[in-house]
């Protein structure tokens, strides 16, 4: 008797909802920095403000012990160029990077994750995350160093990236932020940016919430905020009866940072910028399958009948053993690694991986479908590594795959794990499981855009930082969220110090209010959450799809504004569970309009920013190769253009370390 | 046969995705306190296992399981597209299983690599 039905059927009565229900109270809370968005970039930014002398309080849709994308653990850690064994410096791998993405990318995000990782790492290490090999289980393996006892990833020469076990990575933290008094108010979702004299493009002085478990509303008052937030993971994909279990972002990714910050006012870049939705859902559970990308790098993967498919370096050159999988090739400097937030590389960064021309001798009949991976045919450290250790540390790996499997009588030394079947050209990129050629076409997914901010991680408004992959414009990996945050949070704190209190405006606030709670009093005839979010994603896919025009983006935008005030102002939730799910379609639609804003301001097509206009097919004009950041003023939208090199130059410096030292404030 | 027969919804999908063990759970509803999308409520019945409400707001990170006060009260279950979908072959004998099978293999367990996680009974509850 475990479901509601089992319940129902059981008991022939409905159970009543299990926590008190306060619609009515306002819970007011106030302190120096505000962190909204508890995962690891938000729990790093409340920790780091709280060790610079701030109250902290921090407002999660879940509970921050364990959710956000990398609630359930982290297996490498990207950009470590400062730990003793690296042979890349920071300017060598943000230079790398920013070169890759052809600038549109945040160069200073870049250079920070990349000076502070490894600092941030260790922090980690004495909350007690184990990032060294303490039990000599690898002793002797060529991915050790013997002195350190650390573990690299990808590239075992330049030795930037470390394999960690990160598993318990989040409760770690959040245990850490208990210890430092951080007022946390879990189940709670954000609903809009309080600004000084509640007007747009001014002062944020704070925030209003909701909580989706007893529906009290929350005026959160601070000197300085902090987003960071997941992305719109819902807008152009929703099917969670389908999709959720091989999805990488959860139910909650609805980009309400990126929502109130718009709405108040903020600037972003980039956020025209998409990519298909490979990872949004319609592929197969993360690492279920056999695969040879990221966790899996290096496995061996063979045909029906025991044939190896060959591996190739990043230029194509197929490699002979399987030790120089995990090294650069002859002309590189060295590899970047997966999962960085780059959807290109450039030749000299690239990894290697499975022949690039795999699926047209599929077609031709040399490999034989189903794929399997064999990883009988690695050396036994490799094997080991990848099953017992980034397995069970990775997101989403330890319960669900690497417990469930050796529970199910899988083993990796006597068993071969089958590929997905799918479409030839799915297997052009080693990551089998996402299967990106079973999504939709018009599925597209954010890829790069956020917040433009400046060396302090500040946004264009006042009080109002940024961290973390998804907020962030140039935002990346795992250890990047972590080590923006820690930097924010101390940004934050520095600001809050040098600035007073300011009290909220009042209209503003019962406004919201009214706007928050209307959905609990309206008429029973309204439509649920569900059916606004297929309708969002409808709008999205077929006006905001692979190709657009001016004509199909100004028909979604006004599609969108009549969602809201049509179908989504009857709406109706039945309890604050469906509230708070109801209040963030309201932060989709928003997103969407970001997106669509952003797409109409940039008039050229482009192929690094995987941006397609008909009505202006030439890609990348010379004169087009600049940002375009895109605000909300009065109600209207306004749109500047920002060198890509924006980082660099005036009021900056032209060096990154100067910049750095000059803001960091450490 | 003779139980009662009521009007309700459909199933919902996925179905199942928590198998608890009614013998061992506790009803200490940490599970519930952590699922960061609210998968779960507690049971009206105080000490039984909690009510799974929204299975399709499930992601699949297995935090409730890490979290449960008492090991293998509580197995996550992909759904069965998934389960349908993961297949492997056993080198030497060319045998074919896959995940949730009628007659499955023998388990094979393994240690996970590095220093073992803390106790269940260290934990305590987070919710507020």
């Amino acid at each position: 008797m475990t479901t509601w039905h089992d319940y129902v059927q059981t008991n022939s009565h409905l159970p009543e909802w299990p926590y008190p229900i306060h619609y009515s109270k306002v819970r007011e809370v106030v302190s120096d920095v505000l962190v909204i968005g508890g995962g690891l970039a938000g729990c790093r930014a409340a920790i780091s403000a709280a060790q610079n002398g701030a109250t902290v309080a921090l407002a999660e849709r879940g509970n921050a012990k364990r959710s956000g994308a990398g609630g359930s653990g982290v297996d490498h850690w990207h950009g470590a160029c400062t730990n003793p064994c690296s042979q890349v410096t920071p300017e060598d791998y943000t230079r790398a990077v920013f070169e890759s993405a052809h600038g549109y990318t945040s160069g200073l995000v870049r250079y920070i994750s990349t000076r502070e990782g490894w600092d941030t790492l260790l922090e980690a290490e004495r909350l007690g995350v184990q990032i060294r090999d303490e039990g000599d289980e690898f002793k002797g393996a060529d991915f050790r160093d013997e002195a350190t006892k650390l573990m690299f990833a990808y590239d075992y020469k330049n030795r930037h990236i470390l394999r960690v076990w990160g598993f318990n990575i989040k409760p770690a933290i959040y245990q850490e932020m208990q210890r430092l008094k951080v007022d946390i108010h879990n189940r709670v979702v954000i609903t809009s940016l309080l600004t000084e004299d509640g007007i747009q493009g001014n002062r944020v002085i704070g925030a209003t919430g909701v909580n989706t478990r007893t529906g009290e509303f929350y005026i959160f008052r601070a000197k300085a905020t902090v987003i960071s937030t997941g992305s719109a993971g819902r807008l152009w994909s929703f099917l969670p009866e389908l999709t959720a279990s091989s999805s990488m972002g959860d139910m909650n990714n609805c980009g309400v940072g990126l929502a109130i910050g718009w709405e108040a006012g903020a600037e972003f870049a980039c956020m025209e910028q998409t990519m298909p939705g490979r990872l949004s859902g319609f592929g197969y559970a993360p690492y279920s399958m056999a695969n040879a990308h990221n966790t899996y790098h290096g496995t061996p993967i063979v045909d029906a009948n025991g044939k190896e498919v060959p591996w190739t370096d990043g230029s194509g050159n197929e490699l002979n053993s399987v030790a120089e999988r995990f090294l650069p090739g002859r002309k590189q400097k060295f590899i970047l690694g997966d999962g960085i937030g780059l959807a290109f590389y450039n030749e000299e960064y690239r990894n290697n991986s499975l022949a690039p021309d795999l699926p047209e001798r599929i077609r031709k009949g040399e490999f034989t479908l189903p794929l399997y991976a064999d990883m009988s045919l690695l050396p036994e450290a490799e094997r080991r590594v990848i099953f017992n250790m980034m397995l069970t540390n990775e997101g989403k790996t330890r319960i669900p795959i690497f417990d469930t499997f050796t529970k199910a009588g899988f083993d990796p030394e006597d068993d071969m794990l089958q590929a997905p079947v799918m479409l030839p050209q799915g297997y052009a990129h080693p990551n089998f499981w996402g299967a990106g050629v079973n999504a939709p076409a018009n599925i597209r997914a954010q890829s790069g855009g956020g917040f433009l901010v400046d060396w302090n991680l500040s946004t264009s408004l006042a009080g109002l930082y940024a961290a973390g992959g998804a907020p962030l414009f140039g935002g990346g990996c795992h250890g990047e969220s972590h080590t923006t945050g820690r930097y924010a949070g101390r940004r934050a704190a520095a600001y809050a110090r040098g600035t007073g209190e300011t009290r909220a405006d009042r209209d503003q606030v019962e406004r919201e209010q009214a706007r928050v709670l209307a959905p609990l009093s309206q008429d029973r005839g309204g439509i649920g959450w569900k059916e606004i979010n297929y309708a969002i994603a409808r709008i999205m896919q077929d006006y905001c799809g692979a190709y657009k025009n001016e004509l199909t983006l100004n028909a979604g935008l006004r599609l969108l504004k009549e969602l809201r005030e049509t179908e989504l102002q009857t709406a109706y939730a039945s309890n604050p569970h469906e509230l708070g799910r109801l209040l963030e379609c309201n932060s989709l639609i928003s997103v969407g309009e970001l997106i669509m804003h952003a797409s109409l301001s940039r008039k050229a097509s482009s192929k690094h920013l995987d941006f397609y206009r008909l009505d202006f097919p030439e890609v990348d004009p010379p004169e087009w190769e600049k940002l375009l950041p895109v605000r909300q003023l009065g109600g209207q939208v306004k749109v500047r253009e920002l060198s890509l090199n924006y980082h660099l130059e005036a009021p900056f410096n032209g060096d990154y370390e100067q910049n750095y030292l000059q803001h960091c404030g450490q | 046969m003779n139980e009662p027969v009521y009007i309700v919804p459909n199933p919902p999908t996925p179905n199942r995705i928590l198998q608890f063990d009614l013998d061992t759970c506790s009803g200490c509803n940490m599970c519930v306190d952590v699922c960061p999308t609210d998968v779960l409520m507690p049971n009206p019945e105080i000490g039984q296992p909690p009510i799974v409400v929204y299975a399709e707001e499930c992601w699949y990170c297995g935090g409730c399981v890490e979290e449960c006060s008492r090991s293998n009260s509580l197995t996550l279950l992909h759904p069965t597209s998934q389960r349908i979908s993961v297949n492997w072959k056993r080198r030497e004998t060319g045998e074919l299983f896959r995940l949730g099978m009628k007659n499955p293999p023998p388990p094979r367990p393994r240690t996970a690599s590095g220093k073992p996680p803390v106790s269940p009974e260290r934990k305590k509850s987070t919710a507020r």
